[in-house]
C-alpha cells in the first residue's frame, strides 16, 4: 500500500525542501520506488535542490491540466532509479492546483509508487493545504525557535481538522517532528531550544534531529540530496530518519555537543 | 565580559525565556483553535442585547464553546447585578 508523506512546517526556511529531497532520496535508496512532488507553484525549488533543473520539461500543473501525461513530466533521478521527481509549474500560480486534480495524480502515483513525498510550501494557504490534505504521515519540520515551534503547532491543528482524514473520520495523519538545524553548542549555552524543550510542547513522535551543518547548503549548491553525502553529521542523520521511519531502532545522534561525537567517531573507528 | 559572567547570566538564558513564552502562547492558541469564528461577535451582540434591559458589565458574561466527540456545548454565562435596575 502506498504511503503519501507530507513535509510541512507552517514556516518558511526551515528546511522542508531538504528535508523533502533527503527522505526522499533515503526512502528510494532502501528500494522503494519513491516519488517526490513540489507543491510550491510559482517558486519551485526542489528541482534545484534534486539537480535536476535542466531536465524539467512538463510539470504538476500541466499534468492536472491534461497537457502532459505523469509519466511524461516524472524526472526519474540522476542517482538513484528509484526516484522520480515531479517539479511544480514555475510560471502559475498556486490558483492552479485544484483539489480534486491533485487528488486524481496523487491516485494514479498511487498505483506506481511505494512512497509518495508532498513537499509543502510555507504558508497555510492553498499550496500547502493541497500539499497536506491527502497525507497519510506528516513529517513536521521544525526549528528550534519560537517563531518555528508555534507555527508547526499550527499546522498540527490544521493537519487534525482539515485534511481528508479529518473530514472523512478515518484514522489520523501519523505526525513526526524532525527537528532541524540544531545547535548542540547553543542549546548547551541556554541559547537555543532543547530537543526536549521542543517535544515539551508540541508531544509529537521525534524521528530525528538534523544538526545545523555546513554539508546542507554544500548539498545544495552542488545539487544533490544531502544524504548522499554519507560523511556528513546532517547526511547520517537523515539516514538515521528514514531508519526510523521504516521501523528500525536507531538511538538519536547529534543531540550534544560536537566534541562528544568527534570523540566517538575517532574514539570507535 | 569574563567567561563566568557569561555562564552567570546564563541561568536566565534566552531559551528558557523563549519555552516559556511559546507554553503560554501554545496553549492559548489551542484552547481557541477549536472555537467558531463567530464567537467574539456573538458575545458583542448579546452584551449589547441584554444592556438594554439590565445594566451589567462587559466580564459579566462569558461565552463558551466546548466540543467533544459527539456533540458542540455553547454555554452563556451572565452575572446579573444585585439589584435588577432599568436601564
Amino acid at each position: 500500500m502506498a504511503r503519501i508523506i507530507v513535509v510541512t512546517s507552517g514556516k518558511g526556511g526551515v528546511g522542508k525542501t531538504t528535508t523533502s529531497a533527503a527522505i526522499a532520496m533515503g526512502l528510494a535508496k532502501r528500494g522503494h520506488k519513491t516519488a517526490v512532488i513540489d507543491f510550491d507553484v510559482g517558486l519551485r525549488n526542489l528541482d534545484l535542490i534534486m539537480g535536476c533543473e535542466r531536465r524539467v520539461v512538463y510539470d504538476f500543473v500541466n499534468v492536472i491540466n491534461g497537457e502532459a501525461t505523469l509519466n511524461q513530466a516524472l524526472i526519474r533521478d540522476k542517482n538513484c532509479n528509484q526516484l522520480y521527481i515531479l517539479p511544480a509549474s514555475q510560471t502559475r500560480d498556486k490558483d492552479a492546483l485544484s483539489q480534486e486534480g491533485v487528488g486524481r495524480i496523487l491516485d494514479e502515483l498511487k498505483k506506481d509508487f511505494k512512497y509518495i513525498v508532498c513537499d509543502s510550501p510555507a504558508g497555510i494557504e492553498r499550496g500547502a493545504f493541497l500539499a497536506m490534505y491527502y497525507a497519510d504521515d506528516a513529517f513536521i519540520v521544525t526549528n528550534p525557535e519560537v517563531s518555528s515551534v508555534r507555527d508547526s503547532d499550527r499546522m498540527l491543528g490544521i493537519l487534525s481538522s482539515k485534511s481528508r482524514r479529518a473530514e472523512h473520520n478515518e484514522e489520523p495523519i501519523k505526525e513526526y517532528l524532525l527537528l532541524t538545524r540544531y545547535s548542540p553548542e547553543r542549546v548547551k549555552l541556554g541559547e537555543m531550544l532543547s530537543v526536549d524543550d521542543v517535544q515539551e510542547i508540541l508531544s509529537l513522535h521525534l524521528l530525528g534531529v538534523i544538526p545545523e551543518s555546513k554539508s546542507v547548503l554544500n548539498a545544495s549548491n552542488s545539487g544533490t540530496p544531502v544524504i548522499l553525502d554519507e560523511k556528513s553529521d546532517a547526511g547520517q542523520a537523515y539516514a538515521d530518519v528514514i531508519a526510523r521511519y521504516l521501523g528500525e531502532d536507531r538511538p538519536h545522534r547529534f543531540i550534544d555537543e560536537k566534541k562528544g561525537l568527534f570523540g566517538k567517531l575517532f574514539g570507535s573507528k | 565580559m569574563s567567561l563566568l559572567d557569561y555562564f552567570r547570566t546564563s541561568k536566565t538564558s534566552s531559551a528558557s525565556l523563549d519555552k516559556e513564552r511559546l507554553q503560554i502562547l501554545v496553549a492559548h492558541e489551542r484552547t481557541s483553535r477549536n472555537q467558531p469564528s463567530y464567537l467574539p461577535q456573538l458575545q458583542k451582540e448579546l452584551l449589547e442585547v441584554i444592556r438594554k434591559y439590565v445594566s451589567i458589565d462587559q466580564d459579566a458574561i462569558s461565552v463558551n464553546f466546548e466540543q467533544d466527540d459527539n456533540q458542540e456545548t455553547l454555554e452563556l454565562n451572565i452575572v446579573l447585578p444585585d439589584t435588577n435596575k432599568k436601564s
